[in-house]
């Protein structure tokens, strides 16, 4: 008797994700081409995106600004796994930006850029999808490609790795 | 993610599908099982001690030895051991009408196997009834070649 070598055994979810308050206001803002983020009435952090309250204070977070959506790529990491429902192709940089006037990193891809020119301290800005495209998902920011500035000195970004 | 936007103020929602299409690979034990369901059997294994375990596993688990290779054909009835009536199946689930869920230990075997029981109403569900498979009509070598088992008449 042929031995059955593998079987497929799927695992499936369906469910409805609901943002909550503070990710629909950041998810709105994006909609509008703006990243919003919010500042922690104690100790002063502005959160991209925030979720509402401040995980160090305990706190809500209802002071509301716009942060630029130039930044710095804090930490990355290059992806060699392929996987299904991705847009882009592997090798592709993750990359952890610290938005200029953020204190969170925020996840992106990192694109216009070869993998060994990724570096700590780059300076990055996210390359949106045209306005009429804009929606309520991340999606709006196609990826983050390198702009012509100075590296940021690590001592800048080391709070915020 | 694709949110709706319902009003101004009120939270986005998104529809979110989660899977993996994990596949597993058999073994030398857990392989005859499914080749075995290809050809409509079901196979356990026996024991250094005599129980028959089905499904088959490589190692005992009263002693933690390895099983070996003695295979043995049960079944294909069985009798219900302990059973649960699902009213409202969910999409993946072996019968898109009420079934139920059964513990069913097979002619031959000391274990018991987690199946699914047509039986139309649950007034029809009883322990110690007896049941047998309804195949697939071209089985594949995979655990829903037995369509569900339904009871004996």
């Amino acid at each position: 008797m042929e031995l059955v070598k593998s079987i497929t055994t799927p695992v499936v979810l369906d469910y409805e994700y609901v943002t909550g308050r503070a990710q629909s206001r950041f998810l709105r803002g994006i909609a509008q081409g703006r990243i919003l983020g919010q500042r922690c009435v104690e100790c002063r952090r502005v959160y991209v995106p925030s979720r509402g309250a401040c995980a160090r204070c305990g706190v809500r977070t209802e002071e509301e600004l716009q942060v630029s959506d130039k930044g710095t790529v804090t930490t990355f990491c290059i992806v060699r796994v392929p996987s299904e429902n991705l847009s882009f192709k592997p090798p592709y940089v993750c990359a952890a930006v610290l938005l200029d006037g953020a204190d969170i990193p925020f996840m992106h891809v990192l694109q216009e850029c070869a993998l060994e020119d990724v570096r700590m301290g780059m300076r990055v800005q996210a390359v949106w999808v045209p306005k009429e495209q804009l929606g309520p998902t991340m999606s709006s920011i196609r990826y983050f490609k390198p702009i012509a500035e100075p590296d940021a000195e690590y001592d800048s970004f080391k709070e915020h790795l | 993610m694709a949110p709706t936007q319902a009003d101004h103020e009120a939270p986005l929602t998104a529809l979110h599908h989660l899977e993996y299409a994990y596949r597993r690979s058999l073994g030398p034990v857990l392989g005859r099982f499914f080749a075995g369901l290809r050809e409509r059997t079901i196979c356990g294994i026996r024991t250094r001690a005599g129980r028959v375990l089905v499904p088959p596993a490589e190692y005992d688990p009263d002693t933690g030895e390895a099983t070996g290779e003695d295979f043995v054909d049960v079944g294909p009835g069985g009798t219900v051991t302990t059973w649960t009536w699902v009213s409202k199946p969910r999409a993946k689930q072996p019968l898109q009408h009420p079934f139920a869920y059964a513990l069913i230990k097979l002619d031959g075997a000391d274990t018991n196997f987690l199946h699914a029981v047509d039986a139309l109403a649950e007034s029809r569900m009883r322990t110690g009834m007896r049941v047998r498979p309804r195949w697939r009509s071209e089985p594949r070598g995979e655990i829903a070649d037995i369509a569900c088992f339904e009871p004996e008449t």
